[in-house]
């Protein structure tokens, strides 16, 4: 596959009654959005506000974060969810970049989230230096959780896409080529390099804990062998799932941190074969299935070495631990990336299994660490929802508008496919 | 949890889906249950049916309370 | 200002003598000797060694009460920044006496200094407050233990960052969430590639290993048993009345259920790690009270334990579940409880 992304630096935004990009600033035309967006007749108002980086603006409850794109070869939306199903992967995407829908509206569950676009709280989420476009969205009355979650979700893919259009004739400021051929063709290449594949576990749970890729619900798949490009260009996206620290936004889909940094290890100290999703689900045998069948993709497929990153924590902690002893034990080795969960003073055990050979784990950051984050001059939603978030607590929003929560409800923050900074160090 | 009740010599099960991690946290006795969000329980069943469920479900789990144990160990249907 | 150090040496070290003066009763001297001599020898200007306590180690064994009675009130005369007990190699009583003596110190604000081998028993009852170096088993390694007591002690008093790889003291075990130069994704892909060219390489997440705890006795008569149900999967009264949290729990709750048959109507889920959806048709479906309820009516078992127990599992430390679970049990225990019944989600 070959995948070609322009790449337009956003270094501004503002409302305004044309989608355009002019010297980087990028003009969203704000009725088109909201008429976009209300295509959806569950969808009751909806309005849209800009937060950039450094402003002290707070946002809450995030629920998604997605990056606008432009499609010139027609299938501009995500196949398969917004728009017929069709390949993704090849050819050319313009790309806002440094620009991301940012969702919000009344809670559908406790997984969602706060970006602090200033001071501490920015320091731990990758989205506050991104210029977010914050659309608000609120549904018809009377709908259930599951219909909630359905129509926000869409909302922000088809806001993405509106946005998007800026970058239809926007001047390109560079263009990254993303290239791998046939396993065989790659292997014929470069015959010595180890065999790498990325195992991307991905909750796959129920209400806001579901991925879909092509508008399938990984619920319903065994683990499968997919193009790394494909995630990269729209296919995969997120139904909103686990807390917001370690939740794979839509964005963070496009923009796989993993695919990334293995990609660029391509064909110089690698051969990297491709991406697998291993679902994790809520049944026992589900997951022995799931994660026997992933090791047995990968050995399948001639890996040397695996990376598995996980989503969420607790019982997919299991399947983590799972997936690394089947792969180890028919030799394959692997790295892991997890996040923990080592209580508020850092003591507590950080998972809750454990295998003898889980020996090579990188760690995105203790969930549980509490950060103090001072009043903001401006609140996009509602700051008392931080107070029912995983991770927030009754209490947890002072009358002045400060707030204390955990890493917990801070989007991003310990992305456990390695999209941010978080580490954790022994003392 | 569990295991700081049983210190308590009094007999728990632990009734989880995910009994891996019961076993590696050292439960001693467990009874696997359905899925997470239902443990004892199956949206998927008739009402009847899942009562049925439930109810064979906790008396595996009280069966189990009454049973000698020497380490951690399954109680399956 | 200067920081001050004070020392604590048992009979031995402190020159007092051998297993004949293990009696000896502490006292407190200006002048340093031994160990504490050689480490003040090579402080600085902000350094000021105040002296030394010397105590013999049996009297710290037998009277411990005395023993720490006088170090508080040493450390209360003196007010020392920094207390520096040993090093104690792999000498067990000494050991014990370090370690109670960190404690006092650690009671009292002070920063604890200790050195011992790692098999010493005393090490496991100061190794989570005290920076305790990592010497040789035998007092003959004296020569190696002092440079590093002494570089923890200089470090410390200057707020200088340490860690257990770079200052060769046992890791207190608390994980520090920090930001760091590479993201994640760059690190795994590094860690990986270390592995596949057989390259040193360091976990960021040893695996964790759990204790185990010896099966209790089984319930001899069921129709007699009272039975509890506990859960941690957030099952509270409508409307969340006491405010469990919804992820990484504080608190457990627990609920008055005798008047009721079912929980199906009046209990629902705060637990954010599952869809609620079904567990808020029936709550019985993560708490199966209903299904116990029969068993009891039907005289299969005594009764149903008048309350339940609810937490939230999701992102919960281990360390609050273990306080809960400690805390629940008390309550079982005291209240007669033969059996529980415990879900998880």
């Amino acid at each position: 596959m070959r995948l070609e992304q322009n790449l337009i630096y956003i270094k501004d935004v503002v409302l305004g009654d044309v989608n355009k990009v002019e010297d980087g600033v990028l003009t969203v035309d704000v009725e088109g959005l909201k008429a976009a967006v209300m295509v959806d007749d569950k969808v009751k108002d909806v309005k849209v506000d800009i937060a950039k980086p450094g402003e002290k603006v707070r946002i809450v409850p995030v629920k998604d974060v997605i990056e606008p794109r432009f499609r010139k070869d027609g299938r501009n939306g995500f196949p398969g969810v917004t728009t017929k199903y069709e390949e993704t992967g090849n050819g050319a995407v313009n790309i806002l970049k440094g620009a991301a829908i940012v969702t919000i509206g009344d809670m559908v569950g406790f997984q969602e989230g706060v970006i602090d676009m200033w001071g501490e709280g920015a320091r731990w989420t990758p989205f506050s230096e991104t210029f977010n476009i914050v659309v608000d969205i609120t549904p018809i009355d009377g709908l259930d959780p599951h219909q909630h979650e359905v129509v926000v979700r869409l909302a922000g893919l088809r806001a993405s896409t509106f946005v998007g259009l800026a970058a239809e004739n926007a001047a390109i400021d560079e263009t990254k080529v993303f290239e791998i051929g046939t396993m065989a063709e790659e292997t014929a290449k470069y015959p010595d390099l180890p065999k790498v594949l990325y195992v991307q576990m991905n909750i796959a749970q129920g209400l806001l804990h579901d991925t879909f890729f092509y508008g399938v619900d990984l619920k319903e798949i065994i683990p499968t062998w997919f193009h790394p490009f494909e995630e990269l260009d729209n296919a995969v996206i997120s139904g909103n799932c686990v807390a917001a620290c370690d939740k794979i936004t839509t964005y963070q889909h496009q923009n796989n941190a993993l695919t990334y940094d293995l990609y660029d290890q391509h064909g110089k100290t690698i051969n990297f074969i491709g991406n697998i999703f291993s679902p994790e689900l809520t049944t026992l045998d589900g997951k022995f299935r799931n994660c026997d069948y992933c090791a047995k993709l990968c050995d399948q497929l001639g890996a040397d070495g695996v990376i598995v990153s996980e989503e969420g924590y607790g019982n997919p902690d299991s399947d983590l631990v799972m997936i690394c002893k089947r792969l180890e034990k028919r030799g394959i080795k692997t790295a892991l990336v997890t996040d923990e969960c080592s209580g508020w003073d850092g003591t507590s055990q950080p998972l809750t299994d454990t295998a003898a050979e889980a020996v090579a784990v990188v760690s995105s950051g203790n969930v549980s660490k509490v950060i103090d984050l001072e009043p903001a001059d401006k609140v996009l939603g509602n700051l008392k929802s931080a107070q029912t978030l995983a991770g927030g607590w009754d209490g947890c929003v002072e009358e002045d508008g400060s707030l204390k929560v955990e890493l917990n409800a801070v989007i991003g923050a310990t992305s456990e496919i390695g999209y941010h900074y978080a580490s954790v160090k022994l003392y | 949890m569990v295991k700081e009740i049983e210190r308590y010599g009094i007999p728990i099960v632990h009734m989880a889906t995910i009994t891996t991690i019961s076993q590696s946290v050292g439960a001693n006795r467990i009874v696997p249950t359905v899925a997470i969000p239902y443990p004892t329980g199956n949206p998927n069943l008739p009402l009847e049916d899942e009562y049925k469920l439930r109810y064979s479900l906790v008396e595996r789990a009280v069966n189990a309370l009454a049973t000698a144990v020497d380490e951690p160990t399954q109680f399956e249907g | 200002m200067a920081k001050k150090v004070l020392f604590y040496l048992n009979q031995f070290f402190g020159g007092i003598g051998g297993e004949d003066k293990a009696d000896f009763e502490p006292e407190f001297r200006a002048e340093l000797v031994g160990p504490a001599e050689a480490i003040a020898k090579n402080f600085g200007d902000d350094l000021e060694a105040v002296g030394v306590i010397i105590c013999g180690d049996n009297f710290f064994g037998q009277k411990e009460d005395e023993a720490r009675a006088f170090i508080a009130q040493v450390i209360d005369e003196q007010q020392p920044d920094i207390f520096v007990a040993g090093p104690a190699f792999n000498a067990g009583r000494y050991g014990f006496a370090c370690a109670g003596a960190c404690q006092v110190a650690n009671e009292a604000g002070v920063t604890c200094v200790s050195g011992m081998y790692e098999e010493n028993p005393g090490l496991e009852h100061c190794q989570s407050f005290a920076w305790v170096a990592q010497t040789a088993n035998a007092a003959a390694q004296m020569r190696k233990a002092l440079p590093l007591m002494a570089n923890l002690v200089k470090k410390l008093a200057a707020g200088e960052e340490v860690t257990p790889d770079d200052d060769k003291y046992f890791a207190q075990g608390r994980r520090e969430c920090i930001l760091v130069e590479e993201r994640g994704s760059v690190r795994a892909v590094n860690m990986l590639l270390a592995r596949l060219n057989d390259e040193e390489f360091t976990t960021e997440l040893p695996m964790p290993s759990f204790d185990v705890v010896e099966p209790a006795a089984p319930i001899l008569d069921l129709s007699k048993a009272t039975i509890a149900l506990a859960t941690s999967g957030g099952i509270v009264p409508n409307g969340n009345p006491d405010r469990l949290q919804s992820a990484s729990a504080q608190q457990w709750n627990k609920y008055d259920i005798s008047s009721y048959d079912q929980l199906k109507g009046d209990f629902y889920t705060v637990h954010g790690g599952f869809d609620p959806v079904y567990c808020n048709e029936t709550a019985d479906r993560v708490l199966p009270l209903d299904a116990l309820r029969d068993m009891e009516k039907a005289g299969k078992i005594g009764k149903v334990y008048d309350f339940f127990y609810a937490t939230t599992g999701t992102g919960t430390a281990v360390a609050n579940a273990r306080k809960f679970g400690e805390e629940i049990g008390k309550e079982l225990k005291e209240a007669g409880v033969d059996g529980v019944l415990l879900t998880s989600t």
